[in-house]
């Protein structure tokens, strides 16, 4: 396994590519995480002052 | 479709469809891996780069045509969700793009001898690494929603010009890039053996955007939501405030 020629860039490319798309997951979960709180909230302050 | 242009209609579409596109795309990237690609004849093992490089890059310009049609959406229709679904394009296909160029260039340098050239393939799609950049960049430096969109719109619609540069550049122009091998006249001159873990791992990519696009366009309508409520929470504490006093009114 060690002996593939160019093993190194193989490694690197399949690491960019994951990091990269686990962040994009992750922003987009988070970024929904925090809206829906702030949302769940604003309404329940809403729903208080009525 | 007009009917999708409701927001609630679209966010409870979301809520039935994303569990099972979320699982589709698992099912398929599990299966890419089950795949055993031999290593090609000439590049050996590194040709196992290509199976995330060439998804990238079609999705790269497969982002760009879809906020091309939201454009249309938001310059033409005035579609609801057509803006939001531009706005939540854009960082997914710099993303996607960003995967390209840098894989590309790790692909490069044992194949070519070199990490960047700037030949036609590689500067356009760099150029349209930086379009979606500066789209971001036009969202977020103006504060109405409303000129945003159409600004972003009509920028988006001036660089669908570079999708068919990037298409055409290595028929056009001397590069170091190889032609299209895939989708070409005479059919693609890769070995099925390459060619069905590369198919396989292109639909699952485009899963994975399809899947995250609407995640992000219902963040879009989440983050309006907000935004309207904090506006209407505003004006209800100014009259509120306003709001003569016994005191005042006698």
């Amino acid at each position: 396994m060690l002996d593939i020629p160019h093993l190194g860039y193989i490694v690197a490319a399949y690491g960019v590519a994951a990091l990269a798309l686990i962040g994009m997951i992750a922003a987009v979960w988070l970024d929904y995480r925090s809206l829906s709180s702030q949302l769940e909230a604003l309404e329940k302050s809403r729903g208080g002052n009525r | 479709m007009w009917t999708l242009a409701n927001p609630t209609v679209f966010l409870v579409l979301v809520r039935r469809t994303l569990p099972v596109m979320a699982a589709a795309t698992f099912v398929l990237f599990g299966l890419w891996m089950a795949f055993n690609a031999p290593a090609d004849y000439q590049q050996g093992e590194t040709v196992k780069i290509m199976y995330i490089h060439v998804p990238a890059a079609w999705l790269s310009t497969f982002i760009y045509g879809v906020m091309a049609l939201a454009s249309l959406g938001t310059l033409v229709w005035r579609h609801p969700l057509a803006d939001a679904a531009q706005k939540a394009a854009a960082p997914l296909g710099a993303g996607f793009t960003f995967v390209c160029l840098v894989t590309g260039s790790l692909w490069g340098k044992p194949m070519w001898g070199t990490y960047w050239v700037w030949d036609a393939r590689l500067t356009s799609v760099l150029v349209l690494f930086i379009l979606y950049l500066g789209l971001i960049a036009l969202w977020r430096s103006i504060d109405d929603p409303g000129k945003a969109a159409r600004a972003t719109a009509i920028l988006t619609l001036v660089g669908v010009v570079n999708l068919p540069i990037i298409k055409f550049s290595v028929d056009w122009w001397n590069t170091l890039h190889q032609p299209a091998s895939v989708f070409r006249m005479g059919g693609s001159t890769i070995a099925p053996e390459l060619l069905w873990p590369l198919l396989v791992m292109a639909i699952a990519f485009t899963l994975l955007f399809l899947c995250l696009h609407l995640m992000a366009i219902r963040n879009e309508i989440l983050r309006r939501r907000i935004a309207r409520l904090t506006m209407i929470a505003a004006a209800e504490g100014d009259s509120l405030a306003r709001a003569p006093t016994p005191e005042m009114a006698r």
